[in-house]
């Protein structure tokens, strides 16, 4: 038995007849290099456990729900969060819809998401690759006066979820990232640029490529300037096409319709975007580096077609939201860790791509503006809403090629009619991080607030 | 309570073997437990506890920081960690030092009714509370939602410089959020109480008026109108809009950045970087705000700090390490999430200084412009000094008059610009409560100000 079984198995055991038992367990190591003018700044290499315990109770209207969770395996550190669990389940409401997970014979998919990489390559090799990348911006461009923070970081996770009812999922991944940020100057005034590559293993890194494109993206925004006030055509990179997809994603959870917080409730079946856009929700993709065997309840993992040529077909569901919507799970629970319940989310978004390059786009668009950063997503974007405004640089896009760089400009719209105003979908998808892929998304009208 | 997290002669060993590597080492230990409670659709969902205990060590060895962590408070694994973290900091020789620590500075957390000794019975009454007074606000409230969180940190942190202080910090935050819906879709309204208390701050009468507050809001917004886009005059009501310091110059002000070269107030010290209106403070003093510490995460007091003194700026933000290095005392804002992460340059509670103007007035003497209520988050680029705001609740003023609600939506500025357009700040000061996120670390903080006006600002809506 593995450690993580044994101790699963210590508090499964202490499971009474009067109460189902859920624990997940999980353990981790992380090394995080970051590196400044030649040397290392900071290093760090940790290891932490913990443990998440929810514990349900049967009544006469519905079940009950209690949870607790503690930051290491201690075997005291555990029984006081199974007690402080069981003492919080006489709290919740009775809720005739909360249930567990029983295994529902879905097989997960062969995903081997852990590379003996991570741990094989020698902590030197880590540092040296940072500072390789700090090296190879910080000589790539006269222009470049600084980098701010260059680091490469990597984790490798185990966790095991296991239920008194028959769940017992394993679950196991790594990962490895290396990300830059530049400061480029034309004497005048500074531009930031920042560049990613992410992996399973170090082998995986894009050295090269996060190099450059934090070169590029801080150079050619030197000299920007703030456009005027118009309505048009944005044009978003795969980057922050994959922000604003996953912004969607949240929209297309079972919990936030089945809560009222989505503005996709109540519109099954209906047209709610361009017939360009296709999305679909696969973590048994293992292209995505969120891909899964399993859901945050246990469940396989599995695919789901949420948006079909412009209709809304599915959203995602976990194991309660379905019922509360008289449906069945999607194998979508989420949960943030030893100390998150599940809740039903998108794992792995991607848009079906379309045929066109990035270039063919731009000639497509032809007047438009080309958004490659964006920020105050969490302040300026309401999910239930669905206003959508956000603080963007990029470049203006005339006769079909990229023009002169814009800063300090936003661009709103709602989300509703995003999705419907998308006009070409990039044949570029680009895997990223977090929970959405991205490719070159134009999308007509928005409105650009400048000077 | 003060039972001591790891005795002192342990501490003493760890710190010799860590600093027998470098010029310098620190253990940071940590015992956190928080719970919360959460109400939603009318159901109390869950009762959560959880407890974190551990303990970082970092070494300095020249320029570099070495860091390790663990869960296992044993001299064993505090050893460990020391190796570690030595190890990995490069450092040379490996002797031992001799660290002999002085009485240990104790402080204690002023709450009167301490997170452990609540009934949880009496949580879940001020959840229902709360969601039935938001529900009596009108049938066109379809959502509420309503969560307390609180947590007890104690932690003490013990350096090679003879650091040698531990605090307990007790939090308490409450928040209503709701959803109206009406023929135009749906709208939100969210209001949060948090403060660096126990639960005495929190009463049926207290928590009525957030659920009145968030319901009123969402149901105001049932009304709004697209937010215009352009260039307008802001008035930000008090204590919606501390936020706005927080991102326009705050987080360029850390000397992180500053160090660093990557803020455009880099080398500006004696300049003028804000309307002579502006009087910027960060103090972590401020007893029971959200960002108040009586020492901060490595030991130092926590102290009221004057970053832009009638426009000009004085000072920078410190966190121990750097102000070592420069030789100078730190200013109390080395701050970290957990046990688990290396202390930064982090603000407090950041305010404007309440100036002479009467807020009402500002408003009168506004032709067209918008008001706002309350702002929601921010984000900055230091190097640049571009930023936005959100704002979550706001009106057009017409002809001195505040009008029709709007929607969502952030505005943008850059940061010495944004601060130079303050025209008018008034006698109204209030705080409001907030999450920082800087380099993956999140900490609580409080922002202020009085009611203020930008002479100008890019909203950014969709309307012409």
């Amino acid at each position: 038995m593995s450690e993580l079984e044994d101790v699963a198995r210590r508090v499964l055991d202490a499971a009474s007849d009067q109460e189902e038992i859920e624990v997940f367990v999980s353990r981790g190591v992380e090394t995080d290099v970051e590196v400044y003018q030649g040397s290392i700044e900071r290093l760090t290499t940790a290891s932490s456990a913990g443990v998440g315990i929810r514990i349900l109770r049967a009544g006469a209207g519905g079940a009950q729900v209690g949870t607790a969770w503690a930051g290491s395996w201690d075997v005291d550190a555990v029984s006081d969060a199974l007690a402080q669990a069981r003492d919080n389940v006489r709290f919740a409401s009775e809720d005739e819809y909360l249930v567990f997970a029983r295994p529902d014979g879905v097989a997960p998919a062969a995903l081997d998401l852990w590379d003996e990489g991570v741990a094989a390559t020698p902590l030197d090799d880590k540092v040296a690759m940072a500072l390789e990348l700090e090296r190879i911006v910080r000589a790539g461009d006269a222009r470049i006066r600084q980098v701010e923070n260059a680091s490469y970081g990597d984790y490798a996770v185990e966790a095991l979820l296991a239920s008194s009812v028959g769940v017992s999922a394993s679950m196991a991944r790594t990962g490895a990232f290396l990300s830059v940020e530049a400061i480029a100057s034309d004497g005048a005034s500074d531009q930031t640029g920042y560049g990613l590559s992410a992996g399973r293993a170090p082998r995986d890194l894009d050295l090269e490529r996060a190099a450059r494109d934090a070169i590029t993206r801080s150079t050619r925004m030197l000299g920007a300037t703030r456009p005027s006030t118009r309505r048009t055509s944005v044009v978003f990179d795969p980057r922050t096409a994959a922000t604003v997809l996953a912004i969607i994603g949240g929209a297309l959870s079972g919990e936030a319709v089945v809560r009222g917080r989505s503005f996709f409730a109540g519109r099954m079946g209906e047209r709610v975007a361009s017939p360009l856009v296709s999305v679909i929700d696969d973590p048994t993709d293992a292209r995505h580096f969120a891909a899964s065997r399993y859901d945050g309840e246990g469940l396989a993992c599995r695919r789901n077609v949420l948006i079909d040529s412009g209709d809304l077909r599915a959203f995602v569901y976990d194991t309660v939201s379905a019922r509360r919507a008289g449906t069945s799970s999607t194998g979508s629970a989420v949960r943030g860790g030893i100390a998150g319940s599940p809740s039903a989310g998108v794992r792995a978004l991607v848009m079906s791509p379309g045929t066109q390059s990035q270039d063919e786009i731009f000639a497509a668009v032809g007047e438009g503006l080309y958004v490659d950063s964006l920020t105050g997503v969490h302040s300026g974007v309401n999910p239930i809403s669905g206003d959508f405004s956000v603080g963007v640089t990029g470049l203006m896009i005339r006769d079909g090629q990229l023009a002169e760089p814009v800063r300090e400009v936003t661009v709103a719209s709602t989300l509703q009619r995003m999705l419907l105003d998308v006009s070409h979908v990039g044949g570029d998808v680009t895997w990223l991080p977090g929970v959405a892929a991205g490719q070159t998304l134009a999308i007509g009208d928005l409105a650009v607030s400048g000077s | 309570m003060a039972i001591p997290l790891v005795d002192t002669d342990v501490l003493e060993r760890v710190l010799g073997v860590a600093g027998g590597y470098g010029e310098f080492a620190e253990v940071f230990v940590e015992d956190r437990q928080t719970s919360s409670a959460s109400l939603d659709q009318g159901r109390v969902e869950e009762l959560s506890n959880g407890r974190d205990r551990g303990a970082g060590v970092r070494v300095v060895v020249g320029e570099t920081t070495g860091f390790a962590h663990t869960a296992d408070l044993t001299e064993k694994g505090l050893l460990a960690a020391a190796q570690a973290a030595a190890t990995i900091a490069r450092g040379g020789g490996g002797g031992v030092r001799q660290v002999a620590l002085a009485t240990l500075e104790s402080h204690h957390s002023s709450a009167r009714i301490f997170p452990h000794d609540v009934d949880k019975a009496a949580k879940v009454e001020l959840l229902r509370v709360a969601n039935d007074i938001a529900r009596s606000e009108g049938g066109q409230i379809s959502q509420v939602q309503v969560g307390l969180g609180d947590s007890s940190r104690h932690f003490v942190v013990a350096n090679t410089d003879g650091v040698f202080a531990s605090d307990l910090q007790v939090r308490t935050r409450f928040a209503v959020s709701c959803v109206a819906s009406g023929d135009g879709g749906m709208q939100t309204g969210y209001k949060p109480l948090a403060a660096t208390r126990g639960f005495e701050m929190l009463s049926p009468d207290v928590v009525a008026d957030l659920a009145r507050g968030a319901a009123r809001q969402a149901l105001t917004k049932l009304q709004a109108r697209p937010a215009p886009s352009g260039e307008l005059p802001v008035v930000l009501a008090g204590g919606s809009g501390g936020i706005l310091f927080h991102e326009a110059c705050g987080h360029g002000l850390e000397a992180d950045a500053i160090l660093k070269e990557a803020s455009v107030y880099a080398h500006r010290v004696g300049q003028q970087v804000a309307s002579p209106l502006v009087t910027l403070v960060d103090d972590g003093s401020l007893s029971g705000e959200w960002g108040y510490g009586a020492i901060d995460d490595e030991g130092q007091r926590g102290t009221r700090n004057v970053l832009i003194d009638e426009g000009i700026l004085t000072d920078y933000m410190w966190d121990f390490l750097r102000a070592r290095r420069e030789g100078r005392a730190s200013s109390g804002n080395g701050r970290r999430q957990s046990y688990q992460h290396l202390p930064m340059v982090r603000m407090t509670n950041t305010y404007l200084m309440p100036g002479t103007d009467d807020a009402a007035e500002i408003v009168a003497q506004t032709p067209y412009g918008i008001y706002v209520a309350q702002l929601g988050g921010g984000q900055v680029n230091t190097a640049t000094g571009d930023f936005v705001f959100g704002m979550t609740e706001a009106y057009l003023i017409e002809d001195g008059v505040i009008t029709a609600p709007l929607r969502d939506c952030n505005l943008i500025g850059n940061g010495p610009e944004t601060l130079s357009r303050v025209d008018a700040v008034a006698s109204d000061f209030s705080m409001t409560p907030g999450t920082c996120g800087k380099n993956g670390q999140s900490v609580p903080v409080g922002t202020g100000q009085a009611t203020m006006r930008l002479s100008g600002v890019t909203i950014g809506g969709t309307a012409s």
